[in-house]
């Protein structure tokens, strides 16, 4: 399992056929162990990376630091599925240290970011305080380094 | 300069296939390498990132001959952990520029002019002129695909004379991939004592063995003392350009070499010993990552390969595929040739490994699987224009 899942974690794209010669499986066998880890939620989605700049696409990403005050019966996963399902928040997680929840929030300008931030977040009634800091540039995301990568420049024939 | 001052062990070692073939490619562009002979990861960041810090630290000195005591102690380390045997790290390791430096070292120290060297084949390039420019003969030995390229004691045998001064054991293989087994190793160590031979065991590919576990030559009993290992960091570590290996040995092999190496070389560079020092405290890691990588690569390469009806024994260690292509007809060089000008894949003839080689390509699976997929893709077409297609053979 953990040698498909290795594999599918570089390169989703890429066919039970091949895994299977990798692997020394059948075909079959990694296409049902496949099923089996997509239908466990092992497997949650197959996704792209991609370079928005790059793209010519302008996008502005910022992460929220949010303080929060818990009500009786309302912990922080209630709170958190509550801000979850806002689709201009693309990450949140409960972080140790001064604050609760850190949140990671897309939108078209800084002006969209600030706007939700002061109208949908802080406006929460758990909401006891938030910390926006801007993001300036992406250098690496999920483990993929988004500057050029570095290069080997191997001679095309050696012994 | 006239050539008249060149001497004659020079002017006689023909130039290198692999020079010649490299001359070729490199006139061309989009080119898919499969010609390539070290691994396609670059340096992992925490070994470059030892050699940078020393040299912030202004690490720029000599160090001893022999290499950095501290170095010299995690080999021995490492060989009495992976291997049960135990060298001194005061003066049964010399730490050198490279496996190839080893080499020249250990054979430079073993060879009385006119002494023989056995070298089985297909080999490593450098071997032969090696033995040659020490004043050597070295004696090739053909092994053979039936065999899985794994040399035997018998062949060895007949080919040992009066003469007869020390084999060359070099396993995983460079081209073939072939590995041989413990029992082949002993069968070649009785061998070795009863004709009283030093046995230089190249083994910079022993981290690259695929199924069972490698078996180092100097562990077989009775063989530390005559046994010189090479072995180094361009393989595992994917190092190559830092140019670091190291001798294991007898107290009194290794000082030989280390004569040699004291006036020729003086000591390997210290940024490269501080980077090889990270590998052996950090590293496992990272190789294993790699290595992983080249066994999914090699099956793919491997099935690939006999998918198209061009024989190809499945490797054992290293990272190349050596497959036939004797159904063509055509000789390894033409179809290099030819595969290189239709379709833009280099490969390397197999015969600049030796005369067996012949009828056989050298190709490295160090490269991406993408880039494999497209070779593969390329040589099926290749194959289609010669009409060559043959069906897949059953596996």
């Amino acid at each position: 399992m953990k040698e498909i899942l290795d594999i599918l974690e570089n390169d989703p794209k890429i066919q039970p056929k091949e895994i299977a010669i990798m692997t020394g499986l059948t075909e079959a066998q990694v296409a049902s162990k496949i099923k089996e880890m997509e239908k466990k939620g092992i497997i949650r989605k197959y996704k792209t990376v991609i370079d928005w700049e790059k793209a010519g696409e302008e996008y502005v990403y910022a992460i929220i630091e949010l303080k929060v005050v818990l009500r009786s019966r309302t912990g922080y996963d209630t709170i958190a599925e509550r801000i979850a399902k806002f689709p201009e928040v693309v990450s949140v997680r409960l972080i140790s240290g001064g604050h609760d929840l850190s949140l990671t929030v897309r939108g078209k300008s800084m002006k969209d970011v600030a706007f939700f931030v002061a109208e949908k977040i802080a406006t929460l009634e758990q909401v006891q305080g938030t910390v926006t800091h801007f993001v300036l540039r992406t250098y690496k995301q999920d483990g993929d380094i988004l500057f050029e990568k570095e290069r080997s420049e191997r001679l095309p024939v050696s012994p | 300069m006239s050539d008249k001052f060149i001497t004659e062990a020079v002017r006689n070692i023909p130039p290198s296939g692999i020079r010649k073939f490299f001359d070729l490619v490199l006139e061309m562009e989009g080119v898919i390498s499969l010609g390539v002979g070290e691994p396609d990861f670059v340096t992992p960041w925490h070994i470059r990132e030892a050699c940078i810090y020393s040299l912030e630290k202004g690490f720029t000195s000599y160090t001893s001959n022999l290499g950095l005591l501290e170095l010299r102690e995690l080999i021995s380390k490492s060989y009495k952990k992976d291997y049960n045997v135990n060298y001194n790290p005061i003066n049964q390791i010399l730490v050198t520029t490279g496996v190839s430096e080893a080499a020249d070292l250990a054979f430079r120290a073993i060879i009385n002019p006119g002494d023989e060297v056995i070298v089985p084949e297909p080999s490593y390039v450098s071997y032969k002129p090696s033995v040659s420019l020490a004043g050597g003969i070295p004696v090739p030995v053909r092994t053979n695909r039936e065999n899985e390229f794994r040399v035997t004691a018998e062949q060895i045998e007949e080919s040992i004379t009066e003469n007869t001064k020390a084999l060359v054991l070099s396993y995983p293989n460079n081209p073939t991939g072939a590995v041989l087994r413990r029992k082949d190793l002993e069968e070649i160590a009785v061998l070795a004592n009863e004709y009283d031979l030093a046995v230089i065991s190249d083994e910079v590919y022993c981290k690259l063995t695929y199924d069972g576990l490698h078996t180092c030559f100097s562990s077989i009993p009775g063989m530390k003392e005559r046994t010189v290992i090479l072995n180094g960091f361009s393989k595992s570590h994917a190092m190559t350009g830092l140019r670091l290996g190291f001798a294991t040995g007898s107290k009194e092999l290794i000082g030989a070499m280390t004569k040699i190496h004291q006036y020729a070389m003086l000591c390997a560079p210290i940024t490269a010993q501080m980077g090889a020092v990270e590998a052996l405290k950090n590293g496992n890691g990272e190789m294993e990552k790699m290595i992983r990588e080249y066994d999914r690569r090699r099956r793919l390469i491997v099935d690939g390969l006999n998918k198209l009806g061009l024989d190809c024994f499945e490797p054992k260690g290293a990272f190349y595929a050596f497959p036939s292509i004797k159904i063509t007809g055509m000789t390894s060089e033409e179809f290099a040739g030819g595969l290189l000008k239709e379709e833009k894949v280099a490969v390397v003839p197999g015969n600049v490994f030796g005369d067996c080689g012949e009828g056989h390509l050298r190709c490295s699976y160090a490269t991406s699987r993408e880039q494999l997929v497209e070779a593969l893709g390329r040589i099926e077409s290749y194959l289609d224009k010669i009409s060559c297609k043959v069906p897949a053979r059953s596996s």
